[in-house]
C-alpha cells in the first residue's frame, strides 16, 4: 500500500481541518497576512473545496505600513481567486497616526493588529477565523490547540482550552465566543518552504534576495520602503542584495543579507540557516512569555 | 554525536538541494508521545532530540544560555529541559501542565512529538497525546525502576491503542551504567506489559543528560548493548499504518455543490482505499452506489488510500449529508444506537449518568446518555471497582444510548470509527473522551418494530426521567412566573420539558368547561390525564393550575407512579395575593362580577404535605425556581 509522504500528510490534515471549521461555524474568515504561510493557507483552501471556491472571505487586517510589495500582492491574490478580500484599518489608529517610530513597536503592534482584528471580527461578527500560526514558531503556540476558543471579549485562555482527542475538533461555541482555527498548526518553516517549491505557489517577491534600500537599526536591516521611514541627518539607505524570511510591517522587519532568488537557494539557505524567523519580528524579542502575553490579550 | 541530520545540506551544492529535496519529499510522518514522571529526564530527553537534530537556531540557542544560566538546573550548562517548557506560570512553578507538540525531522523522517507530563491528575493529557500517536517512549529513571507511573502510562498507552513502545531506561550515568541494573528493570517491564497485551517492546539504556544511545550508540559507556539508539528506532520502526489494509470508510465532512451540475461528498479516508467504480454503501441510510470519481483540484485520481482528503461523486443521486459514512459494501460498519465504552472523564464536573451530552465520532454529532458505570478501572492497579459516576481523569466502562442510530466501528479496529468525545450542552467544553467497545446485542439488530415503544423507551431516547411537577396556589400567588422559570432552567439542563397552563388549555381542550365546582374537577381530571400521557411520552410535565381541591391533586397524583409526582405548593396569603392582583381579578370578584372565585366565594384546600413549600412572601420567583429545580434534583425526581 502506498504511504503518504509527511508533506501529504499534513496536506490532508489541513483540509480536512478547514473543512471541519467551515462545516461547524456559521460565518468563517479567513486572515489573511499576505506572507508565505497565508499563501499557503490560500493554496490548501483552493484545494479543499474544490470544485467550489473557499466559502468564506479573506480578512487583512491592514496596519497601513505593511511593504507596498505586500499590498499589489495581496490585490492581485484575491482577484485571481475571485474571493472576497475585506480589508480593515482600525479607525482609532488612523485617527492618531499610530506608526512605529513615534509609539514604538508594542504600541504599533497592539492598536493596529490586536485592537483592529478584535474590531474587524466583532464587525462582520465572524465565528470562527483561519489564521497562519505554527506551533513550531514560538514555545507558547507549541501548546496551541488547533481549534482555539476565544471569549467574547477575544481573550485566550489557556486553561480554558479543550483536549483534542483523534482527528476530533470541538467547534461548539457559546454566544459571543469565537474559534480561531489554525490548519497549519503541524507545519514547520521548512515543511511550508518545500511545500511551495513542490506546488509552485505564489509568493510575495521581497522573499526573494534583491538589491534593495536599506539602513541598520538596533542590529537589524531595515528597508527604506516609501518615504514615511525617518532618515537620521546625513543617514543614507544602501543598496545591498537582502531578503525578508519573514514579512510584516516594513520598519519592524528586519532583512538578512542574502542571494537567494529562487526557491532552491532560499531553502539551501535555510537549512543552513543559524537564526530562526521570528527573530526578524521585533515584537518577540521583549521577553521571553511576550507573545503569550500578546496571545491572552487577543493577539492571533 | 556522529551522524548529526541535515549535515549534508551544510555543504550542498545547487543539484544537492535537488537530491535533498527529493529524499524529503519521501520522507515520511511518525507521531509519538513521551510519558514519564516528573523529573524522570523527559524534558531533557527532548530537548536533546531537537537540540541534536538541528531544530534550533542561534538565537534559541542564545536564550537556552541565557535561561539556563538564571534558572537552570546544570550549574550554568545547556540545560536542555528549558527547551521545552512553555508557558510562563509553568516555568515560575517549574512544571508542564499541558499537552505540547514538538516537531523535529532528519533525512528519514519528520517527527512529531506530543510531550504529556507525568503528574497523577493530568491523565487527561496523556490520553489526548497518546490519541495521535503511534509509539509510546515510556521513560524510566534507572535508580528508581518501574514504577505506579510506569504501569499507569503503559496502561493508557495500550488503552489508546498504541502498540509499539520503548523502554527507555534513564539516567543509566547514575547507576554506573550497570547491565543487570538494565536487564533487572527490563525484565520486570516486560512482564507487566504482557499483561496488558503490550509485547513489542524495545528498551534502551540512555542517559539523556550525557547523551548515550539517544542519537549515537555509546560503546564505551554501554559495551553490553547491541540495540538501536533510541533515534535509530524512531527513524525504522515500521508502524503498522494497517488503515490502508482496513475495509474503506470515508464519514462525509461537507457535502460539495458548486452548481446543480456537481455534488461531491468531501472527507478524509480513515479506513483502507477507494477507486472510480467501487460499489459502496452509505451509512446509515444503507443504500448503494457507485464511486464515479476521486476528485482533487489536482486532477482526478485512480486511487485514494487512508489519510487522504478527498472529494467522491457518485453514480447515483443520494440523499447523503454530513455525518453519513461512505463504506466499501464487503465490510461496511455495522449500525447502532447503544454500546458498551471505555469512557475517560476530562472534567472538573462529574460525569451525571442520564444526562443527555453531545457524542462527536467522525463527522457525527448526536445526543448520548451515559448509563452509571459498569465499573471504573483504577489505572494504578488495574483493579476494577464499583463507582456511580466518574470524576475528572478517571476511567471507566459505561453502556451509552444515543438518539440516532450511527456507524461505527470499535475502536480496536478503528480509531476514527471508533473514538469520540463528550461535549457538554450548556457549556460546550469537551468533557470526556470514549471508545466504543461494542454494539450492545439489542440495538445492532435493529428490528424496531420488535421493541416495545413503551414509557421507558420514550424516557431513554430524551435521556431523562419523566415526571409531573404540579404546581398549586391561590390566583396571583406566582405559580406561572415560577413554573416558567423552571422550565427555562430544566430545558437549559437539557430535559425536555412542557409547560401545560391556563393560556394553552382553557381556549382549547377545557374551552368547554366553566368555573362551577364540577367543571373545576373535571377541568383538573383531563389535566392530569394529559400530564400523564406526556409522562407516558416521557416528558417533564409542569403544570400550574389553582387546583384547589385536595382530591384532584390527590387523583393525578394517584394515576401516576410513585415517585413521578411532585406537588408544589406556591403559598402565597389571600392579602398579599389580593393586594398584588397582576389581571384584576380579585377587584372583580370582590365587585361580584366573577363567580366561584377562588379565596373569595370559592375555597382553597392548602396541600397538607407538598413535596415543596415555596413561601413567596420570603422569595423571588428566580430563587423559588432555583430552589425546586435543586430540590427536584436531591429529591430524586430530576436525575
Ligand atoms: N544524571 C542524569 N540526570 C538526568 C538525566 N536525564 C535528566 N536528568 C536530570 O533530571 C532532572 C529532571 O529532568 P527533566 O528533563 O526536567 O525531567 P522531566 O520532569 O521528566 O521533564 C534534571 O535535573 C535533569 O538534568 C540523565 O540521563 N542522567
Amino acid at each position: 500500500m502506498t504511504t503518504l509522504t509527511h508533506l501529504q500528510r499534513l496536506e490532508a490534515e489541513s483540509i480536512d481541518i478547514m473543512r471541519e471549521a467551515v462545516a461547524e461555524s456559521e460565518n468563517p474568515v479567513m486572515l489573511y497576512s499576505v506572507g508565505k504561510d497565508s499563501s499557503v493557507m490560500l493554496h490548501l483552501a483552493a484545494k479543499a473545496f474544490y470544485p467550489s471556491k473557499p466559502p468564506f472571505p479573506l480578512l487583512h487586517v491592514d496596519t497601513t505600513w505593511k511593504f507596498r510589495e505586500m499590498y499589489a500582492f495581496r490585490d492581485e491574490m484575491a482577484q485571481k481567486l475571485g474571493l472576497d478580500l475585506i480589508i480593515h484599518t482600525n479607525p482609532e489608529a488612523v485617527a492618531m497616526d499610530i506608526n512605529p517610530f513615534s509609539h514604538g513597536s508594542a504600541v504599533h503592534t497592539d492598536m493596529w493588529k490586536t485592537q483592529g482584528l478584535k474590531q474587524a471580527l466583532d464587525k462582520y461578527g465572524f465565528d470562527a477565523a483561519f489564521g497562519g500560526a505554527r506551533r513550531d514558531e514560538e514555545k507558547s503556540r507549541a501548546k496551541e490547540r488547533v481549534f482555539s476558543i476565544r471569549s467574547a471579549q477575544h481573550r485566550w485562555d489557556p486553561k480554558k482550552q479543550r483536549p483534542e482527542l483523534w482527528r476530533l475538533y470541538n467547534a461548539r461555541k457559546n454566544k459571543g465566543e469565537s474559534i480561531r482555527v489554525f490548519p497549519l498548526s503541524n507545519w514547520t518553516e521548512l515543511d511550508i518552504w518545500q511545500y511551495i517549491y513542490q506546488e509552485n505557489i505564489p509568493i510575495v517577491p521581497l522573499y526573494f534576495a534583491a538589491e534593495r534600500p536599506v539602513v541598520a537599526r538596533d542590529g537589524a536591516l531595515i528597508m527604506v520602503d516609501d518615504e514615511r521611514m525617518p532618515l537620521a541627518p546625513g543617514e543614507q539607505p544602501i543598496h545591498k542584495s537582502v531578503r525578508f524570511r519573514t514579512l510584516g510591517c516594513y520598519p519592524l522587519t528586519g532583512a538578512v543579507e542574502s542571494t537567494a532568488n529562487t526557491l532552491h537557494a532560499i531553502i539551501q539557505e535555510m537549512l543552513l540557516a543559524t537564526t530562526s524567523e521570528r527573530q526578524g519580528r521585533v515584537i518577540d524579542n521583549d521577553s521571553s512569555g511576550s507573545m503569550e502575553k500578546k496571545k491572552q490579550e487577543g493577539y492571533f | 554525536m556522529t551522524q548529526i541530520p541535515d549535515q549534508a545540506a551544510q555543504t550542498a551544492t545547487a543539484q544537492d538541494i535537488d537530491q535533498y529535496l527529493k529524499i524529503h519529499e519521501h520522507k515520511d510522518l511518525l507521531r509519538f508521545i513521551t510519558c514519564g514522571s516528573v523529573d524522570d529526564g523527559k524534558s531533557t530527553l527532548i530537548g536533546r532530540l531537537l537540540y541534536e537534530s538541528k531544530m534550533l537556531f542561534e538565537d534559541q540557542l542564545a536564550t537556552l544560555e541565557a535561561d539556563s544560566k538564571k534558572i537552570g538546573t546544570q550549574g550554568g550548562a545547556l540545560d536542555f529541559a528549558l527547551l521545552v517548557d512553555g508557558l510562563a506560570a509553568e516555568r515560575e512553578q517549574g512544571i508542564t501542565i499541558d499537552v505540547a507538540y514538538r516537531f523535529f525531522a532528519t533525512e528519514k523522517r519528520k517527527f512529531i512529538v506530543a510531550d504529556t507530563p507525568g503528574h497523577e491528575q493530568y491523565t487527561r493529557n496523556m490520553v489526548t497525546g497518546a490519541s495521535t500517536a503511534a509509539v509510546a517512549i515510556i521513560l524510566i529513571d534507572a535508580r528508581k525502576g518501574v514504577l505506579i507511573q510506569t504501569r499507569r502510562h503503559s496502561y493508557l498507552v495500550a488503552l489508546l491503542g498504541i502498540r509499539k513502545i520503548v523502554l527507555a531506561i534513564n539516567k543509566l550515568d547514575m547507576v554506573d551504567y550497570d547491565q543487570s541494573v538494565f536487564e533487572q528493570i527490563e525484565e520486570e517491564y516486560r512482564a507487566f506489559a504482557h499483561q496488558i497485551g503490550l509485547d513489542d517492546i524495545t528498551c534502551i539504556p540512555l542517559s539523556a543528560l550525557q547523551g548515550d544511545n539517544v542519537i549515537a550508540p555509546s560503546p564505551i559507556n554501554t559495551p553490553w548493548y547491541h540495540g538501536p539508539t533510541l533515534l535509530g528506532y524512531l527513524e525504522t520502526v515500521t508502524v503498522d499504518d494497517d488503515a490502508a489494509s482496513r475495509p474503506f470508510r470515508m464519514p462525509v465532512q461537507w457535502v460539495n455543490r458548486p452548481n446543480l451540475d456537481f455534488r461531491g461528498y468531501s472527507g478524509r479516508i480513515v479506513g483502507g482505499a477507494v477507486r472510480p467504480g467501487d460499489r459502496l454503501r452509505i451509512l446509515p441510510a444503507g443504500k448503494e452506489s457507485t464511486v464515479a470519481r476521486i476528485v482533487t483540484q489536482d486532477g482526478d485520481l485512480d486511487l485514494a488510500v487512508a489519510g487522504q482528503s478527498v472529494t467522491l461523486t457518485l453514480n447515483d443521486e443520494i440523499d447523503i449529508s454530513r455525518g453519513d459514512v461512505l463504506a466499501t459494501i464487503d465490510a461496511p460498519p455495522l449500525v447502532a444506537d447503544q454500546f458498551e465504552a471505555h469512557i475517560i472523564w476530562m472534567s472538573e464536573e462529574p460525569m451525571l449518568p442520564g444526562r443527555p451530552y453531545l457524542l462527536k465520532l467522525g463527522a457525527t454529532t448526536v445526543a448520548a446518555t451515559l448509563a452509571a458505570p459498569k465499573y471504573q478501572v483504577n489505572i494504578n492497579t488495574l483493579e476494577q471497582l464499583a463507582a456511580k459516576t466518574l470524576e475528572l481523569n478517571e476511567i471507566g466502562v459505561c453502556n451509552l444510548t444515543v438518539n440516532r442510530a450511527i456507524p461505527f466501528d470499535p475502536y480496536a479496529e478503528n480509531r476514527d470509527m471508533g473514538g469520540f468525545i463528550l461535549i457538554d450542552r450548556i457549556s460546550n467544553t469537551t468533557v470526556g473522551a470514549g471508545l466504543l467497545n461494542f454494539a450492545l446485542r439489542r440495538s445492532q439488530n435493529i428490528h424496531w418494530q420488535a421493541i416495545e415503544i413503551n414509557k421507558q423507551a420514550h424516557a431513554a431516547l430524551k435521556g431523562q426521567k419523566p415526571c409531573v411537577v404540579w404546581f398549586t396556589g391561590l390566583s396571583g400567588s406566582g405559580k406561572s412566573t415560577i413554573a416558567n422559570l423552571v422550565e427555562k432552567q430544566l430545558h437549559a439542563l437539557g430535559r425536555h420539558t412542557y409547560l401545560l397552563d391556563g393560556d394553552n388549555v382553557r381556549h382549547g381542550l377545557n374551552k368547554d368547561l366553566g368555573f362551577t365546582e364540577a367543571d373545576r374537577v373535571e377541568n383538573i381530571r383531563r389535566i392530569a390525564e394529559v400530564a400523564k400521557l406526556m409522562v407516558d411520552a416521557g416528558l417533564i410535565v409542569l403544570t400550574s393550575f389553582i387546583s384547589p381541591f385536595r382530591a384532584e391533586r390527590r387523583m393525578a397524583r394517584d394515576i401516576l407512579e410513585t415517585g413521578e409526582f411532585c406537588e408544589v405548593f406556591v403559598d402565597t396569603p389571600l392579602a398579599v395575593a389580593e393586594q398584588r392582583d397582576p389581571k384584576g381579578l380579585y377587584k372583580k370578584a370582590r365587585r361580584g362580577e366573577l363567580k366561584n372565585f377562588t379565596g373569595i366565594d370559592s375555597p382553597y384546600e392548602a396541600p397538607e404535605a407538598p413535596e415543596i413549600h415555596i413561601d413567596t412572601t420570603q422569595l423571588t420567583s428566580e430563587a423559588a425556581a432555583e430552589q425546586i429545580v435543586a430540590r427536584l434534583q436531591s429529591m430524586g425526581v430530576l436525575d
